[in-house]
């Protein structure tokens, strides 16, 4: 990105490449060594860099901490479920709004995008004049009620089929293509694992590139400058106001979409999906990784997503082993392992693994303060 | 009229119950400007430890009589949940004290998801019940019913909540507090030990929140390990409707919220034709969280407080 000669340019460019081919044969390896379950795995793991790419927005640019982000996963997960199976289908047979089923997936994803963005403006506009911490726990009473109306919202009308969820949701067709079915080009089968891999790849891709295009721009500044300041940014003119209320909407509609594809690339919904835990795995994500630093996020999302998936391969093979027989669930341990990691990147390195550097400089702002009056007391006795 | 009656007192006793840990948060935001997350999980370790204490000491096969059966249990748990709190300060909120605000905030989310998970670890994830050793005698009150139980826990609720108010205004340990409140680099130029008074103000605050704890687990008859969460958050909107940093205010918002829970609950059914039934209850503190931050966020007795740069 910052090539300043030709042949650095060149590098970056094969550098680009180079990862674009593993990128695009991945699937296909992991399939091969792992097997299919890594394939789904990878599909999963898209997912997450998706939804933490989200909460970076909001936690990470912003500054403002929300623990109820799956529920904007959950608004778009419902809104591609109900429009696209057959439970809304039988309630809307008659009524005239019938063209709102089976939309194409370039109309249903920005609506996904754009019911999440909504819910978003709705928790953030009464909050957000507030100070950060109601935000935190406001955002956290969110996510359960989103969670909890899902759960309840089968009667008087029955409109997200309770507890026992959506199911029969259709996938992707694109192009004319459902996804379901598997399709053979050039004596290579891409089966829908393969073929969501590469959907949720490119939104992946589009994702981090709005993130990149937005962390520069002149919103991308104001956040920063609320982050670090809020009076002072407000003293520079900022709608500080607007300014969070868009972090949010934004933040909001990325865990839409991901949603959207989660409903589809799952063939069923239900409240169970969008329990606080997520929200909270999805924030340990951001935070692990390096708030508001794109590679760091994205590492973090993949790391904490494997945590489980090794913890389950590891942790009952030894149990059966050394106990005979099962104490300790892996999922428990998970957790467990998060918080405990919460914990300590912020004790020991608040900047997560893969810090950006603005951001490493402002958490360790004290540091420099004491390392300068050190330096200062230093040559006035020197 | 007898539902109105009968609702207002459930409303009382759990209302008292969430104005005991309100305290709690409202005792630690006035000193730190913290919202302590892991304040729920102190209750819920504190009704966990309790009952797994009374089978230990009814197993000892004395036969020792109910009542006393949950004392003893309640305190075996007071200086352990003591201890939580204590270390929970010391190890994650400490060393944070002069970071930016996020980060004391995700260490607390860090620490309520550890205890929450110790406590599946310990008990695994069901519901335990509680041990049916308080006398619940029904006695008639203006046509609704009150238990022994339920006046025990209002008096006791009362009673603690009378006493730690005292103990904020006329000893010396709560005149410090106060000051540190105040101002915490004038209080440590005048000799007070701030870090002292930080420790001392979670130790008490656990240990309120253990004795909610088995009032909870009392009044509903069983407790789980991640029980914490809702009434933790449905104690933050007490304190918050009272407003957050004044005990007062703590003790009324909770007592309020309790009733307007409860009330609500008990006529929404009715009201809407049966459309929506009480299992929205949990939604009622959350509505009322939104409109006090929304309409008067120092909340019903605290005063208006700059926001500090």
């Amino acid at each position: 990105m910052f090539a300043i000669n030709k042949q650095s340019k060149a590098t970056a460019f094969i550098g680009m490449a180079i990862f674009a081919v593993v990128l695009a044969v991945l699937p296909f390896v992991m399939g091969a060594t792992l097997g299919n379950t890594w394939i789904r795995n990878l599909d999963l793991a898209m997912l997450y860099i998706m939804l933490a790419l989200g909460l970076n927005i909001v936690v990470g640019y912003a500054g403002l901490l929300d623990l109820g982000y799956i529920a904007f996963y959950a608004v778009g997960a419902y809104v591609y479920a109900l429009l696209n199976s057959p439970h809304l289908a039988g309630m809307l047979a008659g009524t005239g709004f019938e063209w709102l089923l089976h939309m194409p997936l370039l109309v249903v994803l920005p609506l996904a995008a754009l019911m999440a963005g909504i819910f978003g403006v709705l928790l953030g506009s009464p909050t957000l004049k507030l100070r950060g911490d109601y935000l935190a726990i406001v955002t956290l009473g969110f996510g359960e009620i989103v969670r909890l109306f899902m759960n309840n919202l089968d009667r008087p009308i029955n409109i997200t089929n309770g507890p026992q969820g959506v199911n029969l949701i259709e996938p992707v067709s694109l192009f004319g293509h459902k996804f379901s079915q598997a399709i053979t080009v050039f004596g290579i089968e891409f089966r829908n694992v393969h073929l969501y891999y590469y959907l949720f790849l490119a939104l992946a891709i589009l994702i981090i590139i709005v993130s990149i295009r937005l962390q520069s721009s002149r919103i991308g500044r104001a956040w920063v400058a609320i982050r670090e300041d809020e009076i002072a940014a407000q003293a520079m003119g900022i709608n500080t106001r607007n300014v969070k209320l868009l972090a949010f909407a934004m933040g909001a509609s990325f865990g839409g979409v991901s949603g959207a594809m989660f409903a589809s690339f799952q063939g069923f919904v239900s409240p169970e999906s969008f329990i606080l835990m997520e929200s909270i795995v999805v924030l340990a994500m951001v935070v692990l990784g390096g708030m508001g630093h794109i590679p760091g996020v994205i590492l973090g999302a993949i790391l904490l997503f494997l945590t489980p998936e090794v913890l389950r391969d590891v942790v009952n093979p030894l149990q059966d082993k050394l106990l005979g027989e099962r104490v300790v669930n892996p999922e428990n341990l998970r957790m467990l392992l998060f918080g405990l990691a919460l914990i300590f990147v912020m004790l020991v390195r608040p900047e997560g693994l893969w810090p950006s550097k603005r951001r490493k400089a402002e958490l360790h702002e004290q540091d420099e303060e004491a390392a300068a009056a050190a330096a200062a007391k230093e040559a006035a006795h020197g | 009229m007898d539902i109105f009656i009968q609702q207002l007192i459930n409303g009382l006793v759990v209302g008292s119950i969430y104005a005991l840990i309100a305290l709690g948060y409202t005792m630690v935001y006035g000193i730190l400007q913290l919202i302590n997350f892991a304040h729920g999980e102190i209750v819920m370790m504190g009704a966990m430890i309790t009952i797994s204490a009374i089978s230990v000491l009814s197993a000892t096969g004395v036969g020792l009589p109910g009542p006393v059966l949950v004392i003893g249990g309640l305190l075996i748990a007071i200086p352990i949940t003591m201890l939580i709190g204590f270390v929970i300060e010391r190890v994650a909120y400490r060393p944070l004290r002069k970071a930016p605000r996020l980060a004391p905030l995700i260490t607390a989310i860090g620490i309520s998801i550890v205890l929450q998970q110790i406590a599946v670890l310990i008990w695994k994830n069901n519901p335990r019940s509680f041990p049916d050793l308080l006398p619940h005698d029904p006695h008639n009150f203006f046509g609704a019913v009150i238990t022994d139980l339920q006046i025990v826990i209002v008096v006791l609720a009362i009673l603690i909540m009378a006493g730690l108010l005292l103990m904020v205004e006329k000893t010396k340990l709560g005149r410090a507090m106060r000051a540190v409140s105040m101002n915490q680099a004038v209080a440590g130029l005048m000799g007070v030990n701030i870090n002292y008074v930080i420790s001392m103000t979670f130790v008490i605050g656990s240990g309120l929140g253990a004795i909610a704890g088995v009032m909870v687990g009392a009044n509903y008859g069983l407790a789980y390990p991640t029980m914490g969460f809702m009434i933790g958050l449905k104690a933050f909107t007490a304190a918050v409707l009272g407003g957050i940093g004044n005990l007062g205010g703590a003790v009324a918002g909770g007592i309020l919220l309790g009733i307007i829970e409860s009330v609500g609950a008990g006529y929404l059914g009715p009201l809407t034709g049966g459309v929506l039934g009480s299992h929205y209850q949990d939604i009622f503190a959350f509505m009322v969280l939104i409109l006090v931050l929304v309409f008067r966020p120092s909340g019903l007795l605290g005063e208006r407080v700059a926001e500090r740069a």
